[in-house]
């Protein structure tokens, strides 16, 4: 009897409902995305506290999430110009031929110099990539050697980023909350 | 007298990633490029004359011709074209006349 009961908790915990292959969040899970993404090294206890549920709850949330691929990382955020790395990063916007593009944007995604990978279609069919490099000359090469000889490649238009004002990572929680009714 | 040898090493077609892609600026490309010495010299005919300008001064021209070609004798007058400092239309006309007349005298070279 025991056992049934163990695994019918086990199931619960190993499965979340989807919707439109969407995943489904309940009110806990949003709140504690929320939590997580202001601070992402507080402890099940101060995040349990904070929600007023206990630590074995903001686990079991946790555990679920990250198995279903909700949360896919925890990572450190490192300001570069503090520790004198210089670099250069700058928007990459390369033309395709269409039936070449989704080729392309997956060479591009495996570049350690490429941050950030994503497909347009507001013009002509175009892949956006953010791309960092430790100067201007070394972007180019990099841009020269490894991105205009990729097959598929039209042409390529390049910003350089001079100054930053804002640099945020999207907060579902504030913005785009939609809770499923209950 | 340049070995036959040589001068078919400096025509050969080049791989797609060994090819001279012509960008206007940093990080521009203009979706031109070329994978031999006769496609270098229809390319310097047509492409943007801001793209001469930007490649010749930062020496990629010559270097180009020199790694990938190795055609050192070619590299050598690009260089000197550097030096009366061209740009626009006289840096196409000169750089065209250079180029093309190397091609023409190594394809003589290598048909006769």
């Amino acid at each position: 009897m025991q056992k049934t009961v163990n695994l019918l908790f086990l199931l619960q915990v190993r499965n979340m409902k989807t919707k439109n292959q969407a995943v489904v969040l309940d009110t806990l899970d949003w709140k504690i995305v929320q939590v997580l993404q202001e601070n992402a090294k507080q402890t099940y206890t101060e995040i349990g506290r904070l929600l007023g549920v206990a630590h074995s709850t903001i686990y079991d949330h946790i555990q679920k999430m990250e198995k279903h691929g909700v949360i896919t990382k925890y990572t450190a955020v490192v300001d570069l110009e503090k520790i004198g790395i210089k670099h250069v990063t700058a928007i990459m916007t390369v033309f395709t031929n269409p039936k070449e593009s989704e080729q392309v944007a997956k060479r591009l995604s495996e570049s350690k110099e490429v941050l950030e990978v994503s497909m347009s279609l507001s013009e002509d069919l175009s892949i956006i990539a953010k791309v960092v490099a430790e100067d201007q000359n070394k972007l180019h090469s990099f841009i020269a050697q490894s991105v205009a000889p990729l097959p598929g490649v039209l042409r390529i238009r390049t910003s350089i980023i001079t100054r930053k004002y804002k640099d945020e990572r999207f907060s579902i929680a504030e913005n785009w909350k939609t809770e499923p009714k209950r | 007298m340049i070995a036959i040898s040589s001068i078919s090493r400096i025509l050969r077609k080049v791989p797609r990633e060994n090819a001279f892609y012509f960008f206007t600026s940093i990080g521009n490309y203009t979706g031109e490029n070329a994978a031999s010495l006769e496609e270098f010299v229809r390319k310097v005919k047509e492409v943007d004359a801001k793209s001469l300008e930007f490649h010749l001064y930062r020496g990629d021209f010559e270097k180009w011709v020199d790694e990938t070609l190795e055609d050192k004798e070619l590299a050598e007058k690009i260089r000197s074209l550097k030096s009366l400092s061209p740009t626009g239309s006289s840096l196409r006309n000169q750089l065209y006349l250079i180029v093309s007349k190397r091609y023409k005298k190594l394809k003589g070279e290598f048909s006769s």
